[in-house]
């Protein structure tokens, strides 16, 4: 047996990236804005490409009436980033005790972190797109202003594409790398077994 | 026989008529030519290739042009109020037109220059002369704003202005006008013996181009007519071409064109350096005023100024030299090389050219013709490096493509003529519609062209357009030099006379221009940066009314208590930080123009209520879909009201 499990080294690493490179992009493109308007989600911040971005996506949300996009008020930007670093921490420890049943562990309980964080964007893009300010200056009956989580989706005049950032897929690259060992290994030692019987 | 006379006349007539007639079907065939229109068709949304920067002559404004399109882009207001911005009008800006006379509206606006690095146009200012009352302005290519205007004292008729040094060390200014220093009540009839020509060396300051008027030269009482700067090894020196070296004080047009030659005064301005350092330079009076904008307060201040160093060329050996030129001469060009100084005399049949290093090498053989106030006089044979014979009529400018050409405007015979340096033989020629003044070709003037286009930048339109009545549009024509034969590719209307340009690369300044500006260093004194913190404030008659805009309302935007005979002045606060989001704002029957406020930027408009009633405000530049609801209203009460100051305000 390998004294040291490189793919769980790796998989631990890989979200740290996360510090670095936004974990979800938002970009926003109307006819008035040729150069685009982008929303860059990182694991600690929400910014705009530049700078002033963020801004101009407030101030023309309240048009339909949603909230403003402030990173002071969501939670989830502060606990976040210690949830990755323990999660890489364990990681690294669980890669050099190299126990199998520690592996399964990491990875169930990071893939669930995973889902949960995904839900938890849905439910923020479905609290920004549906609960309106009812003095809105722009109401539209049956539409909801709702963000995609991936993909486009015309909303008015802008065109909204949602997708991971770099962040995003090294977390996905992650999980995935763990799930694929985890079921080779599964086969080899069944097919080791096999051999031996 | 007197029959005989009539056929005969009858006979020319019909002969010029014919030859008239040909020559308005070869215009035809000039102008309308198969690959023309590829050659400046720039596809919707894309850029052209080269900044125009066209000034607007007599509208006391420059323009921004993009060639080769010739779509105009842009009026950057310099000298001339401009009621569309609100530029001479706002508080701020007002203070930007101040002269030693008071204010003053307007000015005529004749040569942009553009900043250079080794003697390259580096895309950081442009310069431009007030002719009229003498000024010098500083443009920012970053905002194309209008950032510093220094007026100049001892001088009349800025006109050899705002030429500049390689390294933009100096801009300079000559007198157009000789008049009195100190300006005095005296007889005209004493010109000879009381007037004086002063050329002014502003020294701008490499960082932030801000500029101050190092010394004067106080020289004859001649006009000084253009100037351009030495390169290269003539880097040190400056050229002025100067005609009424007859010294006339009256019906120029006749009495200055007597002398079979006026001159080049040539400057060496780094020896100029070198005796003002030694203290050669004697302290003298002279009033100017010096405006500065500043774009962290959003606001021009004006400083009144007195006192210049004069060096005196009597005193200062080898500091000044006349080069004599043919009859009145007016463009003064130096080829990219900066061997050879091209002088157009307007009245001459050649074009001289002469020779940096012949005029060094007649210097130290001290090649004199004549002293005039202690300035020798070189001898023409000595310096002369060679003429263009014959080249058309009435020669004004010349440029350089750097590729051994140079092309000098015609004005008389109205064409373009090209002709070859070092050979001096004229090889292409081509008309220009009509009347050219001065020609450019982006870097012309600079070591090293862009040499694609000529422009003719012309003083005469008449048929060219769809007529507009007696007064018709400005316009400059485009030509595509890279063949053996110029051809005419555009005619464009210009905004103002265009009097001459500069062009440049885009590439050199689009990627830095400003797009906002950005609200937490925004340092105006009434600023307001939050919806929160507006405020309507009364000190005595005086009301200040902080105020921001956004989409798509002013706040406050009730406003009650302004009492008749109250001074109002409106602090408005752009609080967009989002590209091409600006708010204007105007008052019913404000004696005033509007404001067009940009993102993040401060600006002050002043009112007078002149009657008992409701006052309706509103955002002039339609910014979102709700512009239209972007309004407000103030109540104007009588003087002896007791109605008090209220307003409504942000969260």
């Amino acid at each position: 047996m390998k004294k040291f499990n490189y793919i769980l080294f790796v998989a631990a690493l890989l979200p740290l990236l996360l510090f670095k490179f936004t974990l979800w992009t938002i970009d926003l493109e109307a006819p008035q804005f040729p150069e685009g308007l982008q929303i860059r989600i990182f694991v600690d911040k929400i910014t705009g490409d530049d700078e002033h971005d963020l801004e101009s996506v407030n101030r023309l949300n309240h048009y339909i009436g949603m909230k403003n996009i402030e990173p002071d008020q969501i939670p989830e930007l502060s606990y976040m980033p210690i949830i990755v670093i323990t999660m890489a921490i364990i990681g690294i420890i669980f890669s050099f005790l190299n126990k199998n049943y520690l592996f399964l562990t990491w990875t169930i309980i990071f893939t669930i972190l995973g889902i949960i964080g995904i839900y938890d964007f849905y439910t923020w893009n479905s609290d920004f797109g549906t609960n309106l300010d009812p003095n809105a200056i722009i109401k539209t009956a049956g539409i909801t202003y709702q963000p995609p989580i991936f993909g486009t989706k015309q909303i008015l005049n802008f065109k909204v594409t949602s997708l991971p950032g770099i962040g995003g897929i090294a977390l996905f690259v992650s999980i995935f790398l763990c799930w694929i060992k985890i079921i080779i290994d599964y086969f080899i030692i069944k097919k080791s077994k096999n051999v031996t019987a | 026989m007197k029959f005989k006379n009539l056929l005969i006349g009858a006979v020319v007539l019909a002969t010029l008529g014919l030859y008239l007639f040909s020559c308005s079907g070869d215009k035809k065939e000039f102008a309308s030519s198969s690959d023309a229109a590829s050659k400046v068709y720039v596809a919707p949304g894309e850029h052209d290739e080269f900044y125009g920067l066209f000034s607007g002559g007599f509208n006391g404004q420059m323009s921004v042009v993009g060639i080769p399109s010739g779509r105009v882009l842009k009026i950057i207001p310099v000298f001339s109020q401009h009621a569309e911005t609100g530029y001479g009008y706002s508080e701020e800006t007002k203070t930007l037109l101040e002269t030693t006379h008071g204010f003053i509206p307007w000015d005529d606006a004749h040569h942009p220059e553009l900043s250079m690095t080794d003697g390259v146009p580096d895309g950081k200012w442009v310069f431009i002369n007030g002719n009229n009352t003498p000024r010098i302005a500083r443009i920012d290519l970053s905002t194309f704003k209008t950032a510093e205007i220094i007026e100049i004292p001892n001088s009349s008729g800025n006109h050899s202005s705002p030429f500049t040094t390689e390294n933009s060390e100096y801009v300079v200014a000559g007198t157009r006008f000789s008049v009195p220093v100190p300006n005095q009540d005296v007889p005209i009839e004493t010109y000879k013996e009381n007037f004086k020509g002063s050329l002014s060396f502003v020294k701008v300051n490499k960082e932030t181009g801000r500029m101050n008027i190092e010394f004067q030269i106080r020289m004859p009482g001649f006009n000084y007519d253009l100037s351009h700067a030495g390169k290269n090894a003539s880097k040190d020196w400056m050229f002025f071409t100067c005609y009424n070296s007859e010294q006339a004080n009256t019906l120029l047009e006749v009495n200055a064109s007597q002398n079979d030659k006026d001159f080049i005064a040539a400057i060496n301005w780094r020896l100029a350096e070198k005796y003002l350092a030694e203290g050669k330079a004697k302290d003298e009076p002279g009033k100017y005023r010096h405006n500065v904008w500043d774009e962290e307060t959003h606001t021009a201040t004006s400083t009144e100024m007195n006192g210049v160093k004069v060096l005196y060329p009597e005193d200062c050996p080898g500091l000044v030299y006349f080069l004599p030129t043919p009859k009145s001469p007016h463009g003064c060009d130096v080829d990219p090389s900066g061997e050879y100084i091209v002088a157009s005399g307007k009245l001459a049949s050649l074009i001289p050219v002469f020779s940096y290093s012949k005029m060094l090498k007649a210097i130290e053989e001290k090649k004199y013709d004549k002293e005039i106030d202690g300035i020798p006089v070189l001898n023409y044979e000595s310096v002369i490096a060679g003429e263009v014979d014959k080249p058309g009529l009435g020669p004004l400018h010349t440029e350089f493509d750097g590729q051994g050409f140079a092309y000098t405007s015609m004005f008389l015979s109205s064409e373009i003529v090209k002709w070859k340096i070092g050979t001096w033989e004229v090889v292409d020629r081509i008309p220009t519609y009509y009347s050219i003044g001065h020609l450019m070709i982006p870097g012309g003037d600079s070591k090293k062209p862009w040499g694609k286009y000529v422009i003719a930048l012309n003083k005469i339109t008449k048929d060219r357009y769809l007529p507009t009545g007696p007064e018709l549009t400005q316009s400059a024509q485009l030509y595509d030099i890279t063949g053996n034969k110029m051809q005419l590719l555009l005619d464009f209307p210009t905004i103002g006379e265009p009097h001459y340009a500069q062009g440049i690369l885009a590439s050199l300044i689009k990627d830095k221009s400003r797009k906002i500006y950005k609200l937490e260093e925004n340092k105006h004194p009434y600023v307001t940066k939050a919806e929160k913190d507006v405020k309507v404030v009364r000190e005595g008659n005086i009301v200040r009314v902080y105020m921001t805009s956004i989409r798509s309302h002013f706040m406050p935007d009730m406003i009650e208590g302004i009492k008749l005979g109250d001074e109002v002045y409106f602090h408005i606060t752009n609080l967009e930080q989002d590209w091409d989001i600006p708010h204007g704002f105007a008052v019913m029957g404000n004696k005033n123009a509007e404001l067009l406020i940009m993102p993040g930027e401060t600006a002050t408009l002043k009112w007078a209520p002149n009657f008992v009633g409701i006052v309706p405000f509103y955002c002039t530049d339609f910014c979102s879909a709700l512009h239209q609801e972007m309004q407000g209203y103030i109540r104007v009460s009588p003087a002896d009201s007791k109605v008090e100051i209220t307003f409504n305000k942000g969260q």
